[in-house]
């Protein structure tokens, strides 16, 4: 028997629960890992090496801030913890840490691969957690993006669209007629991009995951057709002012936070201020208990007189908006200049991060971080040069999200209306 | 009992029954047993409004035009529609003109009708294939290496290489139909991602010394042997192959497989109820990854007629081009039929192919083509709206909806 439901095995049969087995595969996993991380960092290290991590920049106001640690006995003591993480697994108690404890693993995993790619070098750890900041930054806003959707009931495939579009009118219009016209170009396109798909799947009842696809592939043809009939022609509108980084006094200068967290461009402030934003909106508003009524179950909502088509217009057009907000950011501040095809998939990353963060804004945070953080190492292994092709790191995150949506992580449970067409009777 | 037997998509008690409730609604996208002339009319009137909003697009993009609007509005306007005339002018020149163009047209068709088919078929059992981008990825390097490292003789070494390449493509189309059936994993996720870990492998893969020449370092493959090059047509001055062969036989084999074979009335049964189906005794899970492997293998062979086909037979890195994309619209512009698929593969061949002679001949970029496809599917996917605005009668039809959610 292949197809069996969750509900069914708890009736049928008498065994462990899902969660109970799901402990023990996390268990198994984090042993495999030690032993691959006894093997590879502690044993093929060179015992007499140190790794340097240092935890400041150039630019900081206390210089000169290291950890410096020998990498073979860092490996071992991580190693060890691992192994323990993962007895602790298979002794299945206490469940709800299971995927905590996966994560944890991971986290350690990650410090004892960079102190082995450091060995007998120096690496800057700031940097790396700086750059987690600013490449989940995208990803977040996808996500956000693709949560504001779903929360009504509207699959929002065509992010990746969206935010491409966005990034394009941000660079031109910035470039023509700076960066505040670009940006409000920016939001104005997402949410454009936004009403296209609410139009299409609520006004004509089109498939949502068809009409989103149709926004990638519109976006991406008309982006690249005006990119070669207008950019290659007229080269000053693609020279957007590249937009700086704000210092927030006092808070930038301490020590590893400060540049991680507090010497960003208004992007990514804005990026928390939304986060925060759209959790206390979806939670402790009027706004976002309709929003998920005609996410959960339109008909009732709809009993309860609210009105579900237009409920479901207004999220998906502020969906959009936000889109387009990481659009700006791509196009004016992570690359600022436009590139044909310039988003190469983030959106679907984005869209898996919000399954992956489980339809909550803070799951989305974290799962953005995970992105920006795989990535990152991959950046810095790259210049590290330590022997993986550099093209198996950039799958990472791609193998990620399937391992998530295979439901390794554990079942999420989607909006129940998700994806349905609502018509009123 | 009878709850243990319900399959992962069920939806629970609270969820509607979505395909009661709406019948047919599959077949207003896919276009499920309609008549010839509305299976004919609602492409043509797409066609015609793409064309039109492509004509208006060429107008607003003309840059010299728009710098002469102040001076001489009445000869910038000219100017406008003077390009849009000369560029799809090209455009039916480079698709149909010469023997040349209908060559080409051919050519660019072969692996768009196979890809197109791989959609369709995905489309029939209610599986949306975006990964055919993947396949042809993995389907064309399996047909590579068999090209570079097996000594044949041509009558025994095409059919290999092409079989190598429908099991490539199989395995990475099977992925997502087994994560599916197995775990619930929404196809439409896994295959998009599955084209991304493909693009990459390739990238890789094609810099290593399985498939490169000796001292290169760029992602480029030695050239492939003579006898596994499919056979041109009419000389080697024209690029149109065999392929087209296999590309017609590959439609006669999906409408024997969908309408005259018992598994493929179990991929329709899939297709229109997995749970009426599960209850009749059909093995969905296993119908998941049988969909999803010859679908797989009818874009591996894309991918076969991408590295075999193409002079000057070395392969490079980004050989499956956009026909992963195209293959989805060709796929609902041919109503999920393969005869449809055929004729839709042979227009966008002839868009393709045509829009190459535009963009070196009146400078407009091939990516129009790109944007009419997206329209196309629009106005395929959204009837009322072509019915508005040709102020046809609208008709009582339930809403069309192929995909379920997240199926988690």
């Amino acid at each position: 028997m292949t197809a069996v439901t969750e509900r069914g095995e708890t009736a049928v049969r008498i065994r462990a629960t899902p969660e109970e087995r799901r402990s023990t595969i996390v268990g198994g996993v984090l042993i495999a890992l030690s032993l691959f991380m006894f093997w590879a960092f502690v044993f093929g290290v060179d015992p007499s090496l140190d790794s340097t991590f240092n935890l400041s920049l150039q630019t900081d106001r206390f210089q000169d801030l290291a950890w410096v640690v020998n990498a073979r006995n860092l490996s071992a003591l991580l190693g060890v913890a691992v192994f323990g993480l993962g007895i602790w697994r298979l002794s299945r108690s206490a469940l709800n840490w299971t995927n905590r404890s996966l994560a944890i693993g991971f986290g350690l995993f990650s410090l004892s691969f960079l102190a082995w790619a450091a060995a007998g070098g120096q690496f800057s750890m700031v940097g790396m957690l700086r750059s987690t900041i600013l490449l989940s930054v995208v990803v977040v806003l996808g996500a956000l993006t693709g949560l504001m959707c779903e929360r009504v009931g509207v699959i929002n495939i065509g992010i990746e669209g969206q935010l491409l579009a966005s990034a394009f009118a941000a660079v031109v219009l910035s470039s023509a007629y700076g960066t505040w016209v670009g940006l409000a170009g920016a939001l104005l396109t997402g949410g454009l991009l936004g009403l296209l798909l609410a139009w299409l799947t609520i006004k004509f009842h089109v498939d949502q995951i068809i009409a989103g696809v149709v926004i990638n592939v519109l976006a991406l043809g008309l982006t690249s057709l005006m990119t070669a009939r207008i950019l290659s022609d007229v080269q000053s509108l693609n020279a957007p002012e590249r937009i700086s980084a704000i210092r927030i006094p006092v808070l930038a200068d301490i020590p590893v936070i400060g540049p991680m967290l507090f010497e960003h461009n208004f992007f990514v402030y804005g990026m928390f201020v939304l986060l925060f934003a759209i959790h206390f909106g979806l939670f402790y508003t009027r706004w976002g208990l309709r929003s998920r009524s005609v996410g959960e179950h339109p008909k009732a909502a709809d009993t309860a007189g609210i009105n579900v088509y237009w409920v479901r217009y207004r999220n998906v057009v502020l969906g959009g908006i936000v889109a387009g907000f990481g659009g700006a950011f791509l196009g004016l501040a992570q690359v600022a200049r436009f590139e044909e095809n310039m988003t190469g998939g983030i959106g679907f990353i984005g869209l898996a991060a919000m399954i992956f963060g489980r339809w909550l804004p803070f799951g989305a945070l974290g799962a953005g971080l995970v992105f920006g953080f795989s990535r990152a190492v991959q950046q810095k292994a790259a210049i590290l040069n330590i022997g993986v092709p550099s093209e198996f790191l950039l799958m990472l995150p791609y193998i990620v999200v399937i391992i998530v949506v295979a439901g390794v992580v554990g079942k999420a449970r989607p909006p129940a209306a998700d994806g349905q067409p609502y018509i009123k009777q | 009992m009878a709850e243990s037997q319900l399959p992962p998509e069920a939806p629970p008690e609270s969820q509607p029954p979505s395909d009661d409730q709406y019948p047919g609604m599959m077949d207003r996208v896919t276009g499920v047993g309609e008549s010839l002339r509305r299976a004919l009319l609602l492409p043509t009137l797409a066609l015609l409004l793409a064309l039109l909003v492509g004509a208006v697009i060429i107008m607003v993009t003309d840059v010299d035009a728009w710098r002469r609007m102040g001076d001489e509005p009445v000869a910038a306007i000219r100017d406008m529609l003077e390009g849009v005339w000369v560029a799809y002018r090209e455009l039916f020149v480079g698709a149909f003109g010469s023997v040349r163009a209908i060559s080409e047209t051919l050519f660019t068709a072969t692996p768009l009708i196979l890809a197109g088919l791989a959609v369709a078929v995905g489309f029939r059992a209610g599986l949306f294939n975006i990964g055919a981008r993947g396949q042809i990825f993995i389907g064309g390097l399996f047909a590579l290496w068999v090209g570079l490292h097996v000594d044949l003789p041509l009558l025994l070494h095409v059919p290999l290489a092409v079989v190598a390449a429908i099991v490539g493509g199989g395995i990475w189309g099977g992925i997502a139909g087994l994560l599916k059936a197995r775990t619930g994993a929404h196809e439409v996720i896994t295959t998009i991602m599955l084209n991304f870990i493909a693009a990459f492998f390739v990238l890789w893969v094609l810099k290593t010394s399985i498939f490169q020449v000796e001292g290169s370092s760029i992602p480029k493959s030695a050239p492939i042997v003579e006898s596994a090059r499919l056979p041109t047509l009419f000389g080697d001055q024209y690029r149109v192959n065999i392929g087209i062969f296999l590309a017609l036989g590959a439609v006669f084999f999906v409408y024997w497989l969908l309408f005259k074979s018992t598994l493929g009335f179990e991929f329709r049964a899939a297709g229109y109820s997995p749970g009426a189906s599960l209850y009749a005794g059909m093995n969905v899970a296993f119908l998941y990854t049988a969909v999803m492997f010859i679908s797989g293998g009818l874009a591996g062979m894309a991918g076969a007629t991408q590295t075999l086909g193409l002079p000057p037979y070395t392969v490079t890195d980004n050989f499956a081009g956009t026909i992963g994309f195209d293959a989805i619209a060709l796929a609902l512009l041919g109503r999920s039929h393969p005869f449809g698929v055929l004729w839709s593969g042979l227009l966008f061949g002839a868009l393709i192919a045509g829009g190459r002679t535009m963009q070196a001949a009146a400078g407009v970029s091939v990516d129009l083509v790109i944007v009419m496809q997206a329209l196309i599917v629009i106005f395929i996917a959204a009837p009322e709206l072509v019915r508005t605005i040709f102020g046809m009668k609208p008709t009582e039809e339930g809403p069309t909806q192929l995909t379920k959610g997240w199926g988690a």
